[in-house]
């Protein structure tokens, strides 16, 4: 057991798997020489040659495209598109070919693509370096989406995604890639994709989140705890496909929900865990669903403003009181 | 860089067996397309898209391969790839009838997107270009995992529009990856002609851009296609890196069964027509003396007989099934983790 970052456990799960799996490639632009722009892919070029940690022009339709066509030809690629905001003109490849490769081939061809990218805001990234995409993939069927929000979760969910025979997209939040340290088992682990976990459990109601919301949540649930408000925080971990037992499980116990999330709120995940919620779990609610999100719209480089637009600590603080108190 | 191919002799590698063989599966492919068409105007298929007019570039081109070893990655009209490669008018017809034994997509995809697992020819979609990377992601495969094959990707002239052309060739380039990117230009995307799709000098003049071999030639040859195709083949293998084919083709018909072809003038479908590579390859076995019209008669009942013995057969199975509507959206739980592990290891 070693404690380690968010971003070290990634490396690692990396590192080790393609140390186990011969098949394993990284695919992106900066990943090899320079060990990626965050350095999650550091040193792997160095020791594992310039073909498996291949780096390619800026070319998302092509980084893309590669690893699906490696996908269908032996190997297991971990394509990196280096922010979020740029796996947009790799969309048609993800979502018309990765997406629809296993069905269209009525399950003769397999597509086992992890497309990893830094996501979220609040690092002052401006319109094109803080979006949240999560809920423009979670929408496609044949696609999973996993975000994990502590190291162990990190690394066993992204051996979790390398392993999986079908498309998965792996969002790791920048604002989290050092964040803190925890520990990190050093042998093989997996962490399930398409299973939450109650990250702190509690009474009184339950935060439903995932990615940066889980610290917020937390933070806040230790504030309020003073105040005799025992909150449960529930870790989506996978967005898609959502852990529909574990959010009615949370809610039927605690009788109330707040869904956070830093991606805007219109038509974002927490809609569909509210849509959920309102369809199956409305004789345990005690309380309107309450949702935190991004205030829909672009993510501005001033600080203040970038402020202004998406959710923290504070507003979780202000929403558990009020849903406590209704 | 670029080149434009001579037309090579019988003795080229060609005995006279592999040129009949050539005429009867372009022939096969002519007939198959007349029996598609017929099918879509008895309302007893939704969608045909054939290949009239590019028989001989891929027939030729195909016949250059090495199936089961070279990834084939096709586009939606490539039929006559498809039947030079194995696939049988029997499936090709479950295909366009939507059938649930259709053994490419169980009735899910539109007709003409054969792939097999085995034969390492990769499913494809219907969206243009889109292929192009995947052909060059199997040929970067081929090199991490230290396999002798070569990659082709088939498109029309259309698809060079597009950025996955772009960024798939500029990839195989740099790393001079084992690829063949095979262009049946017809001279159409859809409507659009060729000069408000391509700047001047045509595809082939592109790959200068990339630093790779060109080479235009006629494809209205299948012979000079072949050698074309398999130079390209070989020079791939020896680590040359990628050629960029432009085989000069003609559309006969339509785009597709949705397109009613009117933006053609009267002159310019009989200037097609005249172009036809399949009459133009029979006269030229007959004045070698390798083929006889009693010959050409019987192989045309034969081939007759046997597409409307598929096709009886084909009408008769059953159709999809509406409970597998949401079957293979994911692994189901017996499937590996990389399905082409049975074509690669």
């Amino acid at each position: 057991m070693t404690v380690k970052t968010i971003a070290e456990a990634i490396h690692d799960a990396l590192h080790d798997e393609m140390a186990r799996d011969p098949r394993v490639v990284v695919i992106g632009e900066d990943v090899g020489y320079k060990g990626g722009v965050f350095r999650i892919t550091d040193g792997l070029q160095s020791e594992f040659g310039p073909y498996r940690v291949f780096d390619t022009p800026i070319a998302e339709i092509g980084i893309a495209g590669i690893a699906i066509g490696a996908a269908m030809s032996g190997l297991i690629p971990v394509a990196e598109m280096q922010f979020a905001d740029y796996s947009l003109p790799a969309y048609d490849q993800i979502v018309n070919e990765a997406a629809t490769i296993r069905y269209r081939s009525n399950g003769e061809w397999g597509c086992p693509v992890v497309f990893r990218s830094p996501f979220g805001a609040g690092v002052h990234g401006g319109l094109y370096h803080s979006q949240s995409v999560e809920a423009l993939f979670s929408h496609i069927p044949g696609l999973k989406v996993v975000i994990p929000a502590t190291p162990y979760d990190a690394k066993g969910l992204l051996l979790s995604a390398i392993r999986d025979p079908d498309p998965v997209m792996f969002y790791e939040h920048k604002k989290m890639y050092r964040r803190g340290r925890a520990e990190v088992p050093d042998e093989d682990y997996t962490v399930p994709l398409g299973v939450a976990k109650i990250q702190r459990a509690g009474t009184t109601l339950s935060v439903i989140t995932y990615g940066v919301g889980v610290p917020y949540a937390l933070e806040a649930a230790d504030t309020v705890a003073a105040e005799g408000i025992s909150v449960e925080v529930l870790d989506l971990r996978t967005v898609a496909p959502l852990d529909l037992e574990a959010i009615a499980a949370t809610v039927m116990k605690t009788g109330k929900a707040l869904i956070l999330h830093e991606d805007n709120k219109t038509m974002g995940i927490g809609a569909e865990v509210s849509a959920f919620l309102a369809e199956n779990c409305f004789n345990s609610l005690d309380a309107p669903i309450a949702r935190i999100g991004a205030a829909d719209s672009h993510i501005p480089y001033s600080a203040e403003q970038e402020n202004a637009i998406i959710p923290n600590v504070g507003m979780v603080i202000d929403a558990i009181r009020a849903l406590a108190a209704y | 860089m670029s080149s434009v191919a001579e037309t090579p002799t019988v003795v080229d590698g060609l005995m006279a067996d592999d040129l009949r063989r050539l005429y009867r599966t372009m022939t096969l492919g002519r007939l198959l397309a007349e029996r598609f068409w017929i099918l879509s105007r008895q309302g007893k298929t939704h969608f045909v898209i054939t290949s009239q007019g590019h028989e001989a570039a891929q027939v030729g081109s195909a016949s250059a391969l090495v199936r089961g070893t070279d990834y084939v990655y096709t586009y939606y009209r490539s039929m006559s790839v498809a039947l030079t490669l194995g696939f049988t008018p029997y499936e090709l017809f479950l295909s366009v009838l939507a059938k649930r034994d259709d053994p490419y997509s169980g009735g899910r995809q539109l007709p003409n997107h054969p792939s097999r697992l085995a034969w390492r020819v990769p499913t494809h979609s219907s969206s243009i270009a889109t292929q192009i990377p995947h052909a060059v992601g199997s040929a970067y495969a081929a090199r991490v995992l230290g396999q002798e094959c070569v990659s082709i990707a088939y498109f029309g002239e259309g698809a060079t529009s597009k950025g996955d052309f772009h960024e798939a060739a500029s990839i195989a380039s740099i790393h001079k990856l084992p690829v063949i990117f095979f262009c049946e230009n017809n001279h159409y995307s859809i409507s659009v002609p060729e000069q408000y799709e391509i700047p001047p000098g045509g595809v082939v003049a592109r790959a200068a851009g990339y630093a790779m071999r060109g080479v235009q030639v006629d494809g209205l040859d299948p012979v000079a296609v072949y050698h074309t195709t398999r130079e390209a083949r070989e020079i791939a293998l020896a680590g040359g890196g990628p050629t960029l084919i432009e085989a000069l083709c003609v559309r006969l018909g339509a785009h597709s069964s949705d397109d009613n072809d009117r933006y053609r003038t009267d002159a310019m479908r009989n200037a097609a027509q005249a172009a036809d590579p399949l009459p133009r390859f029979h006269d030229r076995l007959i004045t070698m003396g390798l083929w006889s019209e009693e010959e050409d008669t019987t192989m045309r009942e034969e081939i007759t007989a046997e597409l409307r013995e598929s096709m009886i057969r084909a009408e008769a199975a059953p159709a999809a099934d509406p409970a597998d509507a949401r079957r293979h959206l994911f692994a189901e739980p017996a499937t590996s983790t990389s399905s082409a592990e049975g074509a690669t290891r």
